[in-house]
């Protein structure tokens, strides 16, 4: 492996890692606060041991991704030091208001977690709606730096310097409108479908229904909406890319060759005109192809594979969430069927490779760029040579965290199954 | 003098910095007296640990991402040259404060075998994480090469005497502060009286390695060490340091805890003191400081705003945080 393709493994491994850890980090307090809301209104006992449930889930993906968050942070430089040394004006305001808002949240998950027998519940459940409120801005004021990275706006480039800076520039990346809704639908999705399994599956075995039951409901209050909205805001999201950064189209479609009526590929089914419409609302429109750009800008090509399976998952998941919408509706209480919970268990992975498919097409679509269209990453990487050992430790380190923690989850589950 | 905005963020570094030194060191102070938690009590003093650290450390780490934010909002070269530089340094740190973090949830929420384990990683990440901070401070001060090369390229930046020396006294700085903050926050009085033993130890450690620090100062220091001794300010400072540091043992020895705790503080921020007006203007030794690293000044009149905005929003939610869980000694459990 070269030095550069270390760096980059090792900061693809750590976001990938963490996204999982924020994802859920930022949607499990939604859930714990509507828990413990169902709680303090209805008096049912199996909300408040949800709440409890649900907060231990929390506190551990928490800490992990606040210490693997301090570690991207460091990372930014570690391995891309040129490109924090041209772009530390302009993306500082993001960050900054991410540091503030998630700053906030660890003040008040603290609260939350440990001030049940110091405060009143009204004064609790607020300490709740903040922490969810905070999860979330944190996730919203990060991603703006993302959606700067994709669609660079607020500075002159003189010399490949940035001049002319905008402090504000970052928060005006045309990317944000698309980037911003689709990452937190990912998170609330992905987290609350693997949510919804975990309490089918309970159900399914008929260990203790009535509380997994809840769960299960409370899950799909969020879930639902999530996958039903996404593939509308991912619809946007590809026209916002055919705009901006037509290239990463053609790698994400495989789209070979220049062409009007462009069809839409999936795997060996063709259909006319549908990429030209779906891109620019006309099936008689142009996409650029592959062929359209030099071959050193194109992007490697697990982006066509990871494009396909975000919209595979994207595209399953909201025929089952429209069906479980119309099942609720008719019934007016979660579904009972085995065939629903068994689907509800069979989905509950899939949103968080959904959401770990669409990262790598954002981020591994947007090279050879860090700043698309301005710093290579070539130029942005770090001179120390010699990054095998720190990737490899980290990788370690990472796996290591992720098995723990995947082992205390599930004697967690096993807990609940049995003795809830 | 004037004052400029590039001196408003290195005024905001230092806030950070000696804030994470007051609370998340004195959670990582914490891991180290878990490490060497002895005698009849040992299982006690795991358990007074646990109970200061868990509801606060992971507000009290946010400095760190505060502090390393700012950095790289108002000084990106000296983020870039750091990163750089410090590399190796900087890789093992983040794996003590990621191994810290996770083995201490691990084991509040685990039990058994498995949970003691984490137990003792958290220990050991705790007593080593803040000897690579004090290592990467030091470097700063002394000297980092940062042209690139092999990761090891830089190993003597990182490992001179000096450097070594500010590790080890960082090390028994938050150690120290911990005791104190214990023994204020024990219920029984042999718990209070184990870590007073400690605060007064790990106080003298600190003194000795203090000595060392100066000892150790080498030729690329000269200038530092003639503005720590020489200025205007060394006497009053040292003064002051001093002054603190015999309150902190005389309040210990009579029982007023809650002063000592403020009297500890006053003594670790005096320390920091004295090296952050010692390095100024430089942020990066040799070459990188203030006025020469500073972004574009339309940045830092923006963001410095909204720094002043932002923690007028977050003091009064981390003072309550700190009241609730660490006002009152009977209360603390």
């Amino acid at each position: 492996m070269t030095e550069a393709l270390l760096a980059r493994s090792q900061m693809a491994y750590s976001l990938g890692f963490h996204i999982i850890f924020a994802a859920i980090g930022m949607t499990m307090p939604l859930l714990m606060v509507l828990a413990e809301w169902r709680w303090q209104r209805t008096g049912d006992v199996n909300y408040q041991l949800l709440a409890k449930r649900w907060a231990k889930g929390t506190a551990l993906f928490f800490a992990i991704g606040a210490v693997s968050g301090t570690t991207l942070s460091f990372e930014l430089g570690l391995l891309f030091p040129g490109f924090m040394a041209k772009a530390g004006p302009i993306i500082g305001m993001p960050f900054s208001l991410e540091g503030f808002a998630f700053f906030t949240e660890a003040i008040f998950l603290g609260m939350f977690f440990y001030g049940r027998a110091r405060l009143s519940q009204r004064v609790h459940l607020a300490c709740g709606i903040v922490v969810a409120i905070s999860g979330t801005l944190s996730a919203v004021f990060v991603t703006f730096v993302n959606a700067w990275m994709n669609s660079p706006t607020g500075f002159r480039l003189a010399d490949g310097n940035l001049v002319d800076i905008n402090p504000l520039g970052a928060l005006q990346a045309p990317f944000a409108k698309h980037e911003i809704p689709h990452t937190i639908l990912a998170a609330f999705m992905a987290t609350a479908l693997v949510v919804a399994g975990i309490h089918a599956l309970g159900v399914l075995r008929q260990r203790n229904v009535e509380f997994h039951r809840k769960g299960l409901m409370l899950a799909l209050v969020i879930a639902l909406p999530a996958t039903l909205l996404q593939p509308v805001i991912g619809h946007f999201a590809g026209e916002q890319v055919a705009e901006h950064q037509p290239l990463k189209l053609a790698a994400m479609e495989g789209l070979q060759h220049t062409q009007a009526h462009a069809p839409l590929a999936l795997g060996p089914i063709e259909i006319p005109g549908l990429l030209s419409f779906m891109a620019f609302g006309d099936t008689a429109a142009t996409v650029q192809g592959l062929d359209a750009f030099p071959v050193e800008d194109h992007p490697p090509r697990i982006v066509r594979f990871a494009h396909l399976t975000m919209i595979g998952i994207g595209t399953v998941a909201a025929g089952y969430a429209g069906l479980t919408l119309l099942m609720l509706l008719r019934k007016r209480r979660v579904p009972t069927a085995r065939w629903w919970l068994r689907a509800t268990v069979g989905l509950a992975p899939f949103g968080m490779l959904a959401m770990e498919a669409g990262w790598i097409v954002t981020e591994v679509g947007r090279q050879p760029w860090t700043i698309y269209g301005v710093l290579r990453t070539r130029d942005a990487i770090t001179p120390v040579t010699g990054l095998m050992l720190p990737f490899a430790i980290f990788a370690l380190v990472y796996t290591l965290l992720g098995i723990v923690v995947a082992r205390m989850v599930w004697s967690q589950i096993k807990a609940t199954q049995e003795a809830a | 003098m004037n004052i400029s905005w590039a001196d408003v963020f290195a005024g905001f570094l230092f806030m950070g910095l000696a804030l994470y030194a007051v609370t998340g060191g004195a959670d990582f102070g914490g891991g180290v007296w878990d490490l060497f938690a002895r005698g009849p009590r040992a299982a006690a003093q795991r358990r007074l640990i646990d109970a200061a650290i868990a509801p606060i450390w992971e507000a009290n780490h946010i400095w760190l991402i505060f502090v390393v934010v700012l950095l790289f909002t108002a000084f990106p070269p000296v983020f870039a040259a750091a990163a750089i530089g410090l590399h190796l340094p900087l890789v093992l740190m983040l794996l003590g404060i990621t191994l810290r973090g996770a083995a201490f949830v691990f084991r509040h929420y685990g039990d058994g075998p498995a949970a003691r384990r984490w137990g003792n990683v958290f220990a050991l990440a705790s007593t080593i994480t803040p000897v690579l901070l004090g290592m990467v401070l030091g470097a700063a001060t002394r000297g980092v090469h940062s042209t690139g090369g092999d990761l090891y390229t830089g190993i003597a930046d990182w490992t001179a005497p000096f450097t070594l020396a500010v590790g080890a006294l960082t090390l028994a700085l938050f150690a120290h502060l911990a005791a104190v903050f214990l023994a204020a926050e024990a219920t029984e009085p042999a718990l209070a009286h184990d870590f007073r033993r400690r605060a007064l130890l790990s106080g003298v450690m600190a003194l000795l390695l203090g000595g060392v620090c100066i000892l150790t100062a080498d030729a690329p220091l000269a200038r530092f060490s003639d503005r720590l001794i020489h200025s205007w300010w060394s006497l009053p400072l040292a003064g002051a340091t001093a002054a603190a540091t015999g309150l902190t043992v005389w309040l210990l020895q009579t029982a007023r805890w809650r002063w000592a705790r403020w009297a500890a503080i006053v003594q670790v921020i005096g320390v920091l003191l004295g090296w952050a007006a010692a390095q100024y203007p430089v942020l990066l030794a040799p070459g990188y400081t203030v006025s020469n690293a500073a972004s574009p000044l339309i940045t830092l009149q923006w963001i410095a705003p909204m720094v002043v905005a932002g923690s007028a929003l977050l003091f009064p939610s981390l003072f309550w945080l700190l009241r609730t869980f660490k006002a009152n000694r009977s209360e603390t459990q």
